[in-house]
């Protein structure tokens, strides 16, 4: 379906990635925000609470992450499409909630504009470092869906991407702003609503009586319902039946946890989102997401002066992984090279694909400053001899 | 065999059957547990206050109590431990025309949900709480809560209890709730009256309902079984009106009961339209604010 216009600020802005995210948020019909205040992303739900008043909206400042991320599952059981915003800190305290919208296959986004860690680390400055927590955080086996934008434009435009995979999986889907893509401001382009895509939720047309809460076709998505529509339903974060009852066996442990883990698994190629930059001839393969692809870009240009043939494949969905396309590459290029603003997360994964078929090779970084181009250049070189 | 038929028949008209997830029983709370008196008291409250069923919801956390939310056949949330409020706040201001009503436990909605419960009764959401205070955390095996009387035994405080115990009235009456009272399970008649008043009421409303655990809390305590402690609530049980929520303070005398505050406040949702209606005036399109 199209978008509300009522959302939508239609127009040419010059925006923050925060506010980005937040006006892609509106124009994916969110009107259900709980918050609390970290920096970088505050300047997010900043604008929430100015904007929303005026198109039917609630924000509300809970009294600490835990309160904000288990408020949004409420909110989307009260049938709203629903956002919580945060940083690092803020991100482990959500965690439980994460695991709790995955085993009740609760539609939500939850937005980390990720700063240097661990712990306090450093809150004004940039890092990449939660990617493995947005995957593995809370306890448990189950899976979520992660993004990651690398410009203003592309924060509205990923966030709208964000709600609609979280309507159509219903898993938590975790949106990974880096600091500087958060806090930089760009030219952001919004079209008209009628130009943009939202996915409604996906409400049965059982009656009571016929719906199952966990009954699921070949998809192994349910569909969904909200409280007040007369289905007496039960939502529990216990292992649970079909019906939505307890049922604390291992045999229903199995289904459950592997039907809310394949239905991304068995997606993951559907799930592929990648832009591939001069990758026709390319030896030697970046990959890279948010604000270290664009870093990497003046590296792909140095190295192209040289004559080496560089590409690169930056991420825009991080999970699930693009474990197919990884493996395709590491059967015909040279060498992966993998600049992250961590210590080696996502190169754990290309190595996991690549599995010893060429080198894949880090360039790590603690986080508090973008890579140097030279870095990402030498690391190619290093290939290349 | 006559007989049989007749229990049948009684137990299919029951007037609370209908409330029930009767596809759930039997529940898990041990013999003479209080929880499921208390369920019964909210069931005939709701009949007696709620026309429509759909308007209500019931969310819990975790625990024994938090098991509650599963056997009303309404719709119905188990959630995270400590995290039944904010989890009810998503759901109530999400959608206003719903009734949201809070059941939990002692330990997950003063101790590990303090917090929250502090907040949503500051800001007024428009809540139903009820606490089954039964002093201990018994799904766990009757460790110390912040309700478990001084000296007495808990698996995690096994020379006795030393740290003070919270006066849930006074706290309540203290952070702004608009109703909060205080009853026993053997109190069924008073405390289906005040669910009844809750269910009408808007606002942060509070019930604590102290509640025997004999399996974890009388039978380490020496009280013997659940019919003893509901006579210890019954003798030590004293209704109090007029009693100031600070004087409330359960002691070994006396358990006073009663109805501590009862006032009217604005409620989150109300003091929202109030503002914006003033910054924005007649453009504002208020907030539904429910019934």
């Amino acid at each position: 379906m199209k978008a509300d216009p009522k959302g939508v600020l239609t127009g040419t802005h010059f925006l923050d990635g925060d506010h980005a995210c937040c006006e892609g948020a509106l124009a994916a019909g969110c009107r259900f925000v709980a918050g609390y205040p970290i920096t970088p992303s505050t300047e997010v739900v900043e604008r929430i609470a100015a904007r929303f008043p005026h198109v039917g909206g609630m924000f509300v400042q809970m009294e600490d992450e835990i309160a904000s991320s288990i408020a949004i599952l409420g909110g989307a059981w009260a049938g709203k499409k629903v956002m919580t915003v945060t940083s690092g800190p803020g991100l482990s305290l959500m965690m439980e909630h994460v695991g709790l919208a995955a085993i009740s296959e609760t539609p939500c986004v939850f937005v980390d504009v990720q700063r240097g860690g661990p712990s306090t680390g450093l809150p004004t400055m940039p890092a990449q470092a939660d990617i493995m927590q947005a995957r593995w955080g809370s306890h448990g086996d189950y899976e979520v869906i992660a993004l990651s934008p690398n410009s203003c434009q592309e924060s509205f435009d990923l966030t709208i991407t964000a709600f609609n995979l979280a309507e159509e999986y219903r898993v938590p889907v975790m949106f990974m702003l880096d600091e500087c893509v958060g806090h930089m401001l760009e030219k952001v382009v919004i079209p008209e609503a009628e130009k943009i895509e939202v996915t409604p939720r996906n409400f049965t047309k059982k009656k009571p009586g016929e719906f199952k809460l966990k009954e699921t076709d070949d998809s192994m998505i349910p569909e969904m319902v909200k409280a007040g529509d007369g289905y007496n339903i039960h939502v529990t974060g216990l292992t649970h039946d079909e019906r939505g009852y307890p049922n604390l066996t291992p045999k229903i442990q199995d289904q459950l946890v592997r039907r809310i883990c394949d239905k991304i698994r068995n997606n993951a190629d559907k799930l592929y989102m990648a832009e591939e930059i001069m990758m026709d001839d390319a030896d030697i393969v970046l990959v890279a997401f948010g604000i270290t692809s664009r870093v990497s870009m003046k590296a792909i240009d140095m190295a192209r002066e040289k004559g080496i043939k560089v590409g690169m494949l930056r991420l825009q969905i991080i999970w699930p992984f693009p474990e197919t396309k990884i493996r395709e590459l590491s059967e015909k290029i040279k060498g992966f090279v993998v600049p992250e603003m961590n210590l080696g997360q996502i190169v754990l994964e290309v190595e996991r694909c690549a599995a010893g078929k060429v080198p894949v090779v880090p360039v790590s970084n603690a986080g508090g400053a973008v890579h140097e181009p030279e870095d990402i250049f030498n690391a190619i070189q290093g290939i290349v001899k | 065999m006559s007989e049989t038929v007749k229990t049948k028949k009684v137990v299919e008209d029951n007037p609370v059957n209908q409330y029930l997830r009767l596809d759930r029983m039997p529940h898990i709370w041990c013999p003479g547990c209080g929880i499921g008196t208390t369920v019964n008291c909210f069931a005939r409250a709701v009949s007696q206050s709620v026309d429509d069923l759909n308007k209500v919801s019931i969310v819990s956390g975790i625990g024994c109590t938090g098991r509650v939310a599963g056997y009303m056949n309404l719709d119905s949330f188990h959630t995270t431990h400590g995290r039944a409020i904010p989890f009810a706040i998503g759901l109530k201001l999400a959608n206003p025309d719903q009734k949201v009503v809070v059941y939990s436990g002692d330990g997950d909605l003063i101790a590990i949900g303090g917090n929250h419960f502090i907040h949503a009764a500051r800001r007024n959401m428009d809540l139903k709480v009820v606490c089954i205070n039964n002093f201990t955390y018994a799904m766990t095996g009757g460790q110390v809560s912040p309700t478990s009387p001084l000296d007495t035994i808990a698996t995690t405080a096994p020379y006795g209890v030393y740290d003070d115990v919270f006066n849930l009235q006074f706290l309540a009456e203290s952070i702004g709730a608009v109703y909060s009272a205080r009853w026993t399970a053997t109190h069924v008649t008073q405390l289906t009256k005040s669910m009844k008043e809750m269910m009408n009421k808007k606002g942060f409303c509070f019930i604590e309902i102290l509640s025997p655990c004999p399996t974890l809390f009388g039978r380490r305590n020496k009280i013997g079984d659940g019919l003893d402690h509901m006579r210890i609530f019954k003798e030590k049980g004293k209704v109090r009106k007029g009693m100031a929520a600070k004087d409330a303070s359960i002691t070994d005398e006396e358990f006073p009961l009663g109805v501590f505050v009862n006032t009217e406040r604005r409620t989150y949702i109300e003091s929202m339209n109030e503002r914006y209606s003033k910054v924005f005036g007649p453009s504002y399109e208020p907030y539904p604010e429910g019934e």
